[in-house]
């Protein structure tokens, strides 16, 4: 029994024999032609053949897996196309009379170095995508028949030095359960295959997989990125069982993305995503989101020399809008200081800065910068549907002043003949404990709430959450903080507003059936986190929620708390 | 005439969109290149636009020449929007 570690590429877990692929020796030698023409012809043609074999495989992907996943083959059929290739071939072929072999291999080599020496992981990864398109070529030209992995009929574990996108579209999942590589990292484009094609993957175990036989009993942990060879019987009975698990759980999360979030007796909650930009939006709908509960606007304004103009952030509110294709986003306003600092914007450093200028205090002072934001994001709000948000707001007067900003830029927006939606939520974050203590006078004039835990908690506690010394006091589950949320529920509610939470805790498996029972409206979470939160409150009882939530409230400590979810709800989600 | 953009995609300027991208030049008539970093590059060919390594926060400018250049420079527009690739930089 050996284990190898390599990267957890896709999840899941395989057990079958191996099953390793031989590269078959694609190298040509260089030698001198005197035929360039006769030489010409057979680099078009094998230039030919392969793009009929790329465009069934882009069919076949078409097929089975979809647009998006056959795109990579369109971008094969470029790169065989492309004249920054043909045109150095040729001219090797030409010039220096040398045969077609060694003028594709010369010409890859060198776009294979400049992908591998790419600042991006991504492209730096692409470098396999040029391997695959020059094996293909070189094998068409050397009449080498590639192996065709679409032959296996047996349940294999596949084990190979790296597989090609071209040998992944090949794959039948019915036979291979899974596969190895010993290069390629989470993005290549084997593991993103893997991934869609749901079939457990390790890659990357860095030439250990090396020391695999064909035939070898293999145990494939997807999950943890661990591989097993010949593992002794007690071994393939654990992983069997944790097989299983895996496989109930998965089933039980996909049956739900399309659907609502209601607990067990009918009570629904929405759950939403934490994103940083528009890219971040497809991972949001892909997990099942229902909205965008928090989109932290810092990022256009951070890792730059000037600020973004008005231009440039409306396309990105827009370009997040209409994605969510009328799903609620929740924008927050800048929310910049504290730690988060801008270079081209010249802050005093302070000594508390988390008690410091920054977020809504500094939108206030520096007028320029947030109306601008402001405009950016009211001209957006036909798009979809806006939520606008204001950070660290700690008193009536400064959500006051902020809003009355935006209605002047709507007002302004409209004499410029600029159409502003009338449907635009406005809400704050509630962070302070000031606010949150006076939320029933908040909950009069705005449309919503959405409890920042993380700052929250530091706040009252008085401890620094960047301080490792007191990180004991970091608790979300002490009855001080569980009544801050309840006071703010509560009052929200009295005036027939929306409550969400954007912080840690709202994607917290522990604390999540509590805030349910608190009548929590929104849970914004990382979009991974969507389905198994909205599995385990599918499993959850509102009324009982209600009363453990009553119960720890009632609890002197956090511990006391961390108990009671302990034995008496964690019970019932094992049901 | 050309046009600026910052790349936000976490990916970069990856295979997929430049490949949206290059397909999407070969239509128009117009020459349509790419700079960044000091080099340039023809939109026809996606070695050229995959070797110019864009990477988040990397701004490249789109340079187009011909009868129908505003056109293509918009639709490279709507290729940034909407792959969620970047924002105009002005």
């Amino acid at each position: 029994m050996i284990n190898i570690e390599g990267i957890a590429a896709s999840a899941g877990i395989a057990i079958a024999k191996a099953f390793v692929i031989e590269q078959p020796n694609l190298q040509a030698e260089k030698w001198t032609i005197d035929d360039a023409d006769g030489e010409m012809f057979r680099f078009h043609e094998a230039l030919a053949q392969s793009i009929v074999d790329v465009q069934a495989l882009k069919q076949r992907t078409l097929e089975q897996l979809g647009e998006e996943k056959a795109e990579i083959f369109e971008s094969h059929l470029l790169v065989l196309n492309d004249p920054e290739l043909i045109g150095p071939i040729e001219r090797l072929i030409r010039e220096e009379q040398v045969n077609a072999e060694h003028a594709l291999q010369e010409t890859t080599k060198f776009f294979i170095a400049m992908f591998e020496n790419m600042q991006s992981a991504y492209l730096r990864e692409r470098a396999s995508d040029m391997r695959d398109v020059s094996k293909r070529v070189l094998g068409h030209l050397l009449k080498v028949k590639a192996e065709n992995l679409g032959s296996i009929l047996d349940e294999v574990v596949l084990v190979a030095e790296d597989l090609t996108p071209s040998d992944t579209a090949q794959l039948n999942r019915n036979y291979v359960l899974g596969f190895i590589t010993n290069i390629g990292g989470r993005t290549t484009h084997s593991a993103i295959m893997a991934r869609s094609l749901e079939i457990p993957a390790v890659v990357g175990t860095k030439g250990a997989a090396l020391q695999i036989r064909s035939g070898d009993l293999l145990i494939l942990d997807g999950l943890e990125g661990i591989v097993i060879i010949n593992p002794d019987e007690q071994t393939v009975e654990q992983y069997r069982i944790k097989q299983g698990q895996y496989e109930e759980q998965r089933n039980e999360w996909a049956k739900l993305k399309n659907k609502p979030t209601v607990t067990a007796d009918g009570h629904h909650v929405e759950l939403a995503a934490n994103i940083g930009t528009p890219a971040d939006v497809s991972a949001v709908l892909s997990n099942g989101g229902e909205a965008v509960g928090l989109y932290r606007t810092e990022f256009l304004y951070m890792s730059r020399d000037s600020m973004p103009s008005e231009n440039e952030q409306f396309n990105a509110y827009k370009a997040v809008l209409e994605k969510m294709d009328g799903k609620p986003v929740v924008v927050r306003t800048l929310d910049i200081g504290g730690d988060k600092e801008l270079s081209y914007l010249e802050l005093p450093k302070e000594m508390n800065p988390f008690l410091g200028f920054r977020a809504i205090r500094l939108c206030l002072e520096h007028q320029d910068i947030f109306r601008t934001q402001l405009r950016a994001l009211l001209r957006s709000s036909r798009y979809g549907n806006l939520r606008i948000m204001f950070p660290m707001i700690s008193t009536l007067d400064e959500f006051r002043q902020a809003k009355e900003m935006m209605l002047e830029e709507k007002s302004k927006l409209e004499a410029e003949n600029i159409q502003v939606s009338d449907q635009i939520q406005v809400g704050i974050m509630v962070e302070i404990p000031s606010t949150a203590i006076l939320s029933d006078r908040f909950a009069k004039e705005v449309d919503f709430f959405s409890i920042g835990t993380n700052d929250l908690i530091q706040y009252t506690m008085a401890a620094d959450r960047m301080n490792e010394r007191i990180s004991y006091l970091y608790q979300p589950l002490n009855p001080a903080i569980l009544r801050l949320v309840k006071m703010v529920i509560d009052a929200a509610h009295s005036q027939g507003k929306w409550v969400g939470m954007c912080g840690e805790m709202a994607g917290d498996a522990a604390a999540i059936p509590l805030l349910v029972g608190l009548g929590l409206d929104e849970f914004s979470m990382s979009a991974a986190s969507i389905l198994p939160a909205r599995s385990q409150i599918s499993k959850l009882s509102y009324e009982a929620m209600n009363v453990f939530a009553e119960e720890a409230l009632a609890c002197n400590t956090a511990y006391e708390v961390a108990e009671l979810i302990e034995k008496k709800i964690q019970p019932l989600l094992l049901k | 005439m050309n046009k600026t953009f910052m790349v936000l995609s976490e990916d970069g300027i990856h295979a997929r969109p430049a490949t949206a991208i290059v397909n999407m030049a070969s239509n128009f008539k117009a020459e349509i290149f790419a700079e960044a970093d000091g080099r340039k590059v023809t939109l026809k060919s996606i070695l050229g636009v995959l070797s110019l390594d864009l990477s988040t926060n990397d701004v490249v400018t789109f340079i187009a020449e011909g009868e129908d250049a505003a056109e293509a420079l918009e639709a490279i527009e709507g290729i940034f929007q909407k792959e969620g690739l970047g924002i105009l930089y002005d």
